[in-house]
């Protein structure tokens, strides 16, 4: 599985997720730079890091969406390449069109960071394959622009084709209440596109790989991502 | 530009006394230029000079075996094994954040992470202490959203985790808050970076953000009391771009990497001006700077601006002339400023130009050397009574005070706070908020840090020297409770005006209690920063020398934690219990007393009893390890329980009345648990070594029992413990 992980200006959860990938997958990814045309020939899978990308200028992952790279991971998707965009990547894909909808700020309007409950809706993708069937599993999450909010039309077709890929919810497996910590229509925690081929999460998989720091729920993301 | 003349009136303007503007007469021969007043302004100021502390501050200890850099450079740095070294320090941006409270507080963690990074370190952790007013202060709720905002903006967006603190109010803060950032970085310790220039005719490079108005005279500010017109000085406040920080951070490691850089220094308080001279002076060499080639946001810009701006994100560095435009390369890919903006000289001057004009020349050494040092009269404060706990009546049962202290704003859970902070990027963070220290693992470990923040000011406020010894032990204690050996601190002295004598025998007084506790524990100070004048209107601050505290874990898989872990494991107490409500905040919170002496701190008991404790971590004969501190034995207790959702029931108590044992604040005391069989050995061993321990009941249930008391259901305890600061806050 050869993954490359984009760096933006002030992108910062770019280790994370190489390292969650190394360890995990045990191959190492490349670190390709926001300002190159192209991605390293034979990229299976193309990561958006966590971030800040350009400061948050202008909106969360505005800049970012029109980077030179962005055209070639465009092209990558629209080969049916694998693309998981994390948190500012989440925020990155839905900025580029590679997802519908927006991230708002949080209905609080504070950035939050602690530990979360999801819900795995299906199991049948590159990216949870390796999960049971609505599985509740422990990541964090660590935004201030989290709250996912789309049209109605778009929210049907979400629902109506299955492309809701987490939900927030509590240890029980429980949705809806304080179990949401943003705002987000729906619970939504991550969406796919159309193919199931592009994952935009606002969660932190690739920060809970290891039981002394937090727990191991993450990993399954990664494991899915080895046997595609 | 026409200059304005050097009157009386804008001589003091600048902060300068009558006899420190003479000073500089006789050092130059000559008077000053508008130019060269502003930068004495800038070097002799409090905040820069260290003109009143630094006395004092020679007796601290500051050598160990693994100290490689003491206090002098931008940050402390100390040897953590393995060819690893650890950089920290702490600051203080107490002024600008009561004026505006996101910025001054985000600009405080960026100024900090700069002296840490501009030592060659990349970022692994951020530490604060915070003290507010009271609640019922009409600006405290404004300050606290806007500190936090500001603290978590900067931090999460450059990409380091806030990993703990603590966070206090009191009314004599009302006017004057305390924000004190620390950050902690990690180097190859034969890979260290330092101010020292060397070579003549070598380039002084400015890299980073352009300068431009903001923050004129920022360390000025810092260097006096408030008046009623505070807000008027909301544009000597620096504005923080994180974003442009993070660029700086990782253009920097990568220019250090390609040996260019032959002396580094961030341009922090007083800007242009400090770095500058801190950089010739350190290395004997004069500075020659060309102000026309400074990167500025906005035209116009005269000299004197230009050397007092603290505008942010910016560095100085002298660079190997062979390898200049390999480090320009550097910065234009990350898109930042690279100017040459000077040279090192031989003459020892520092010399400024601006429009073809030499709009200063000054002798470098003395600017630094010769700054004033003041022997300031101090009167120390009189030893306060000893209150004894028979002699004060509990006003209500034991079970209520404990769930009435949980609820207190200086007691109760900072989850609102520190969930705003991104304290788990980087994947390191073992120890989260919430627990006696941080820990962070060092890369993929096994090693790892403790860090901590400490002080009790209403100690420090009763008795300066009692205080200043306690606030070393508690961030000792901490450190030890997780694990780990304490091996160095950083102080943040925050007092108030040291023209008065009451307030100067506080600095002193602090000063001589930490320097005692450093030297009876080993423990040095590598780092450090003094804000004075934190008075507003004649009122000062209680005195508060934070102290942030670092220590070294073997094995972070071995690391303890407070929350109780299983069900019948023995609880014991180790330390001794006279049960001390002297400045308790039992007495404060629940008798509505703020009185009598605070508890003496012995520091071989200290010693005896920590290394007890951690000898005990590390064969892993404990489950669960707490220190105990405010509020004593009833809440460290209630936080075990709460910690680790698991109840207790406390059958034995030390001898001595009631209230005084559960809520006293005697020092050198923890909690730990065993299974039974542990339990007995560990008896045992106290029992050899001298260290007193009671075995006080057992873990299980869900209710916290303490004896002849209605239990308390956790449900009940943590409710009391969350809701207060969300509430407080109108979440």
């Amino acid at each position: 599985m050869k993954a490359a992980i984009i760096t933006f200006p002030g992108s910062n959860r770019e280790g994370d997720v190489f390292r969650a990938l190394a360890d995990v997958t045990g191959h190492k990814p490349v670190h390709v730079w926001h300002a190159d045309y192209e991605l390293p020939a034979g990229t299976d899978l193309v990561v958006l890091p966590g971030g800040f990308s350009y400061g948050d200028y202008l909106r969360c992952g505005a800049i970012a969406g029109r980077a030179h790279i962005m055209q070639a991971v465009k092209a990558h998707a629209a080969r049916g390449g694998l693309v998981l965009g994390i948190c500012n990547g989440f925020q990155i894909l839905v900025e580029s069109g590679l997802l519908p909808g927006v991230l708002m700020r949080n209905a609080n309007l504070r950035f939050v960071c602690r530990m979360q409950h999801l819900r795995v809706e299906r199991t049948d993708t590159p990216f949870t394959r390796a999960y049971q069937p609505h599985q509740v599993i422990k990541v964090c999450i660590a935004h201030g622009e989290g709250n996912y909010i789309a049209d109605d039309e778009t929210m049907a077709r979400l629902e109506g084709e299955g492309l809701v890929a987490f939900r927030y919810c509590d240890g029980a497996g429980m949705v809806g209440g304080a179990a949401n910590p943003n705002g987000s229509l729906h619970d939504i925690a991550g969406i796919y596109a159309s193919d199931r081929r592009v994952l935009g999460l606002m969660p932190h998989p690739e920060n809970l790989i290891d039981p002394l720091v937090g727990g191991i729920d993450g990993r399954g993301l990664f494991k899915s991502l080895l046997a595609a | 530009m026409n200059e304005p003349a050097l009157t009386a009136e804008l001589i003091a303007s600048h902060g300068l006394k009558p006899d420190e503007y003479q000073r500089i007469l006789k050092l130059i021969g000559r008077a000053p230029t508008f130019t060269e007043l502003g930068i004495f302004s800038a070097m002799w100021n409090e905040h820069c000079s260290y003109k009143s502390s630094r006395l004092h501050l020679r007796g601290l200890p500051t050598k160990a075996p693994w100290v490689i850099q003491g206090p002098g450079e931008n940050a402390g740095v100390i040897d953590i094994g393995d060819g690893e070294a650890c950089v920290f320090k702490m600051e203080s941006h107490n002024h600008p954040s009561f004026i505006e409270p996101y910025q001054g507080a985000a600009t405080g963690v960026g100024g900090i992470l700069r002296d840490v990074f501009t030592m060659g370190a990349r970022p692994v952790a951020c530490l604060n202490a915070l003290r507010f007013g009271a609640p019922e202060h009409p600006k405290t709720r404004h300050l606290v959203a806007g500190v936090v905002a500001g603290i978590g903006g900067y931090g999460n967006s450059f990409g380091v985790p806030t990993v703990g603190g603590q966070v206090g109010f009191h009314t004599r803060y009302d006017g004057n808050i305390l924000v004190n950032a620390m950050a902690v970085g990690l180097a190859r310790s034969d890979a260290i970076f330092y101010a020292k220039a060397t070579g003549v005719g070598n380039p002084i490079v400015y890299l980073g953000s352009k300068t431009g108005r903001d923050g004129i005279h920022g360390a000025s500010m810092a260097s006096a009391a408030f008046e009623a017109d505070a807000e008027e000085k909301r544009p000597t406040v620096q504005v923080g771009d994180p974003f442009a920080e993070k660029l700086l951070l990782e253009a920097c490691l990568e220019l250090m990497q390609t040996g260019a850089v032959i002396a580094i220094q961030d341009m922090g308080a007083a800007g242009l001006t400090s770095s500058a001279v801190e950089m010739g002076a350190k290395g004997n060499l004069g500075i020659e700077l060309d102000l026309d080639a400074v990167p500025c946001r906005e035209a116009g810009m005269s000299a004197y601006e230009m050397m007092l701006s603290e505008s942010q994100e910016r560095m100085l560095m002298v660079l190997d002339p062979a390898r200049a435009e390999i480090a320009k390369a550097v910065f234009v890919k990350w898109g930042l400023d690279f100017a040459i903006v000077g040279k090192t000289t031989d003459n020892l001057r520092f010399v400024v130009k601006h429009g073809g004009e030499v709009k200063a020349d000054l002798p470098i050494k003395e600017l630094g050397d010769e700054a004033p040092l003041y022997d300031r009269p101090w009167v120390a404060k009189p030893k306060q009574a000893v209150i004894e706990a028979r002699d004060v009546r509990p006003p209500v049962s034991p079970d209520v005070a404990l769930l009435r202290l949980l609820a207190t704003p200086d007691l109760c859970s900072k989850r609102w706070v520190w969930e705003q902070y991104d304290h788990l990027i980087l994947g390191n963070s073992v120890q989260q908020p919430g627990g006696d220290a941080a820990v962070v693992r060092v890369g993929d470990g096994p090693k790892g840090l403790a860090f901590t923040t400490d002080v009790t000011p209403r100690y420090c406020e009763a008795d300066p020297v009692e205080g200043g010894r306690q606030a070393v032990a508690e961030a000792w204690r901490n450190l030890t409770a997780s694990g780990a050996r304490p091996l160095a601190l950083t102080d943040n002295l925050n007092f108030g005006n040291p023209e008065k004598p009451e307030a100067m025998g506080q600095l002193v007084g602090c000063i001589k209690g930490i320097g005692e506790a450093c030297a009876a524990l080993d423990f040095p100070v590598v780092s450090g920063n003094v804000s004075l004048y934190n008075e507003t209107q004649g009122r000062g601050i209680l005195p508060t020398p934070t102290i942030g505290g670092v220590g070294l874990v073997k094995d972070v898989a071995k690391a303890a934690s407070i929350g109780f872990k299983k069900a019948d494991e023995v609880i014991m107490l180790i330390g001794a219990t006279a049960g001390w409500l002297g400045q308790s905040l039992y007495l404060r919170d629940i008798c509505g007393l703020e009185r009598g002496a605070p508890p003496p701190v012995n520091l071989d008991a200290e010693r005896r009893n920590g290394d007890f404790v951690r000898e005990l971590i590390a064969f892993g004969d404990v489950s669960a390890v707490h220190d105990l501190a405010d509020g004593g034995l009833g809440v460290a207790l209630a936080e075990m329980a709460l910690a680790g959702n698991l109840g207790a029931r406390i059958t034995v108590l030390p001898e001595g009345e009631r209230h005084g044992v559960l809520f006293g604040e005697d020092q050198a005391r923890y909690v730990v648990t065993a299974t039974t069989a542990n339990s007995l050995r560990i008896a045992k061993a106290a029992g050899q070594a001298g260290v007193p321990l009671v075995a006080l009941g057992v873990t299980g249930g869900t209710a916290l029992a303490l004896p002849d008391c209605e239990p308390l259901a956790l449900a009940r305890l943590r409710e009391a413990h969350e809701s207060w600061l969300p509430a407080y806050m109108g979440a």
